[in-house]
């Protein structure tokens, strides 16, 4: 296809939405508003939809270049897009979700002060997102990179006059740029090695070179991963995530459950040639995914806020994705990418309608019996549950079963550690989804009467089902959460993994040739990484031997769930002060944030106070310039004098300086002053 | 007879010492302003003394020109002096010293 496919409309319209809402809407009625921010979200909805659809008769990768943004010395960097089957994805799921999202927003928000601000933000998101996925070069990724944190800065802190929002939203915003500093530094390093920044560029040149392996390149693996780990909540630094919620349910469930937060593994997996030439930095990538799986599953295990609760399964489903990018399984990753973004959007958004119908109440121990008021928000959340928990044939039970078998069958050392992690997390998981599922729609209902209209939305009068602006979007996420996993049903199971064939073209040597490929196998075995295996019969038989274990182990924690919640609901607190230790150690979260409160934030705002504001600031700064200040006051004060007003004291000095004037012209300086 | 030069010059030095001296112990703005004319009467006598003894012309011409100023200086300084009496109702310079700090 030869006709530019006018890649650079999908951000710019949003932003346009930005523009006309952010500038104008204050004075707009919120129809138009909504109007506004609907139409900017869907038409570039429309527009990929379209490229999806005449996809096959592309050539790929396409590109284009809207025009020069850098040109210094040899460097240069474009406003240059991409589109590849990866970016396809990506596409699919921001515009798709995104719209599905702006949809539900109209009906949840519609209560709210500063509706237009709301929309306003949600479409810049929307702008910085579709520029990530599309850039061609890692400056123009990383704008996008900067963008979206901005957008979730202002959507954390939507509710800006409470004091925790604000306070999360500060909070998100300074973690990620340590996570952001690790990307500038691996940009750094990538201009310094080749000279260079788009990704076509640079996949080539390690192409060409199957001799690089390790070394710089790991460098800039394990800097990329130290961004990713910030965008996408990982350990170190998940800590931001779990206070996100602060923000209005909408906005976690697109930006910090659907599209935000997976960045950072569209960024491994489009880096995938940098990462496969390091083991180390895939290594490490595949533990701390798996670390970040298990324990964020285990705080979700107690945790009471529904949305927190989410909030750490986010945190342990990306982890799920870091872990299959590490054992080198990208496809794997970007299909629970996918199917994440439906199931983990739905929870949010269901636990939005929950909360919308409780009147702004997010405590699940209030909750309770609420699968009969609110039947369509019970059974799109079940959908959910069961997807997320890895129940067949739901979405999550595919993707995430796809990733456990790559990181079974791995060559990687660490390989069956990590599988073993995450099927423990599995469990784990179905645990504590199920317990939500429990407490919030089963059993009698706890909620205090009284309770329901001291709380923000300010309509509250009893419990009701939403409307059908937030409950259509629930229903459309339902659907494709039951049958988004089936995209990719293994070879074992008879189906075709259409999506790792789609993705193959993106993941695996596009840029090596076969002679290459060979070279490089006999030269540095360990450099290349192994192609996907083809599941052969032999290993179809692991396959649904391993799935059938993943599901045992996710009906294990069903069953833990339905026991302790629902069959002996007085069990939950028996076991709590039986295990206390460990109960208020999971309940505190580890007290991760205490430690990261007093081993970093401490001494930083120490040093601040003290030596940099106490010394540096008022010491140097302002005691320098009021020293400067006081010694001019001072001088002025002593030689005022002389300006007596005197005439005669003048004609004095007068006197006195044409008498020196002289004397210096017979006797002075030497011949230059002499005339 | 030839008169050497350098009477003349001591002669204005001696004139304008004079005239500084005065400008600085006189209090009377008159009497100041009357130094002032001596001083410049002081070196106008040095001019014409040089254009005699170098044959130039040029030192008169200077001397007709300080007289232009020194006349035009009378006038204005003088229209001054008269406005300051009348305000302040003294000639003395040590009781006008509005203009400090």
């Amino acid at each position: 296809m030869t006709s530019s496919l006018h890649l650079w409309l999908i951000p710019i319209v949003p932003f346009a939405g930005f523009l006309v809402n952010g500038l104008l809407g204050r004075r707009f009625p919120k129809a138009l508003v909504t109007t506004v921010a609907w139409v900017a979200t869907l038409i570039p909805f429309l527009q990929v939809l379209n490229i999806a659809l005449h996809f096959g008769s592309l050539t790929l990768p396409y590109s284009e270049n809207v025009g020069t943004w850098i040109a210094a010395g040899g460097f240069h960097a474009d406003f240059a897009f991409a589109l590849d089957q990866l970016t396809l994805i990506m596409l699919l799921v921001v515009t798709g979700v995104g719209f599905i999202i702006h949809l539900y927003s109209a009906g949840y928000m519609a209560h709210e002060d500063g509706y237009w601000r709301f929309f306003a933000y949600l479409n810049l998101f929307m702008f910085f997102m579709l520029t990530l996925v599309l850039a061609e070069n890692f400056l123009l990724m990383f704008v996008g990179w900067e963008g979206v944190g901005l957008a979730s800065y202002l959507l954390i802190g939507y509710y800006f006059t409470k004091d925790s929002a604000a306070n999360a939203g500060k909070k998100a915003f300074v973690v990620n740029r340590i996570g952001d500093f690790g990307f500038l530094l691996a940009m750094f390093l990538l201009v310094a090695h080749f000279g260079t920044l788009s990704f076509n560029a640079i996949f080539s040149q390690i192409a060409q070179h199957p001799e690089w392996q390790g070394g710089f390149l790991t460098a800039i693996a394990l800097f990329l991963i130290l961004g990713a780990t910030g965008k996408s909540a990982q350990i170190p630094l998940y800590t931001w995530l779990p206070d996100a919620m602060e923000g209005p349910t909408p906005v976690s469930a697109l930006i910090h459950a659907a599209t935000m937060v997976t960045a950072g593994v569209y960024m491994v997996a489009r880096a995938h040639m940098i990462f496969n030439r390091s083991p180390f930095a895939l290594t490490t990538l595949a533990i701390i995914g798996a670390a970040t799986a298990l324990f964020a599953a285990t705080i979700g295990l107690v945790q009471t806020d529904i949305k927190r609760v989410l909030a750490y399964s986010t945190v342990s489903q990306l982890g799920y994705m870091f872990l299959a990018c590490g054992v080198a399984a990208y496809s794997s990753g970007i299909f629970h990418l996918l199917t994440h973004a439906f199931f983990k959007a739905l929870l949010f958004l269901a636990a939005g309608s929950v909360i919308h119908a409780l009147s702004g109440e997010q405590d699940m121990r209030v909750m309770g019996g609420l699968w009969k008021k609110l039947p369509i928000t019970f059974w799109t959340m079940t959908a959910a549950v069961f997807a997320i928990s890895g129940i067949p044939p739901f979405a999550g039970f595919f993707s995430k079963d796809e990733i456990l078998y790559q990181a079974f069958i791995s060559p990687n050392p660490v390989g069956k550690i990590v599988w073993f992690v995450g099927l423990l997390t599995a469990g784990l998981t179905a645990f504590y989804m199920f317990r939500l599922w429990y407490l919030t729609f089963f059993g009698k209902s706890r909620t205090p009467e009284a309770a329901h209209d001291d709380h923000g939305h300010g309509h509250a009068h009893g419990v009701h089902e939403s409307p059908w602006i937030m409950l259509g979007p629930l229903v459309v996420l339902a659907i494709l959460s039951v049958i988004g996993g089936w995209v990719g049903v293994p070879a074992a199971m008879g189906g075709h993994n259409e999506i790792e064939h789609f993705l193959s073209p993106v993941m695996h040597a596009q840029y090596l040739s076969y002679e290459q490929v060979s070279v490089a196998m006999s030269t540095h075995p360990q450099a290349v990484v192994h192609p996907a295996p083809e599941t052969a019969e032999g290993s179809n038989s692991l396959a649904l031997l391993l799935a059938a274990l993943s599901v045992t182990v996710a009906a294990i924690g069903w069953f833990i769930a339905h026991l302790l919640y629902f069959a002996k609901p007085e069990l939950p607190e028996q076991l709590a002060t039986k295990l206390r230790g460990l109960h208020s150690l999971l309940l505190n979260k580890y007290w991760v944030d205490e430690f990261y409160g007093a081993a970093i934030v401490a001494p930083v705002l120490f040093l601040s106070r003290y030596a940099l504001k106490g010394l540096f600031d008022t010491g140097v700064i302002t005691g320098g310039s009021l020293a400067l200040g006081y010694t001019t006051q001072g001088i002025g004060s002593v030689v005022q004098r002389i300006q007596s007003g005197n005439i005669r004291s003048y004609a004095g000095w007068l006197a006195l300086g044409a008498a020196a004037l002289l004397l210096l012209t017979y006797f002075g300086f030497g011949t230059h002053l002499s005339f | 007879m030839v008169v050497p030069i350098a009477y003349y010059l001591v002669l204005s030095a001696i004139l304008f010492s004079i005239g500084v001296a005065a400008f600085l112990v006189k209090r009377n703005i008159i009497s100041i302003f009357m130094s002032i004319e001596l001083m410049l009467n002081a070196v106008n006598l040095t001019f014409v003394a040089f254009a005699h003894h170098w044959h130039q012309v040029s030192g008169q011409i200077f001397v007709f020109f300080v007289m232009v100023v020194a006349a035009a200086e009378a006038a204005v300084g003088l229209a001054i002096i008269i406005a300051l009496f009348r305000t302040r109702s003294t000639l003395n310079v040590d009781q006008v010293d509005l203009m400090k700090l």
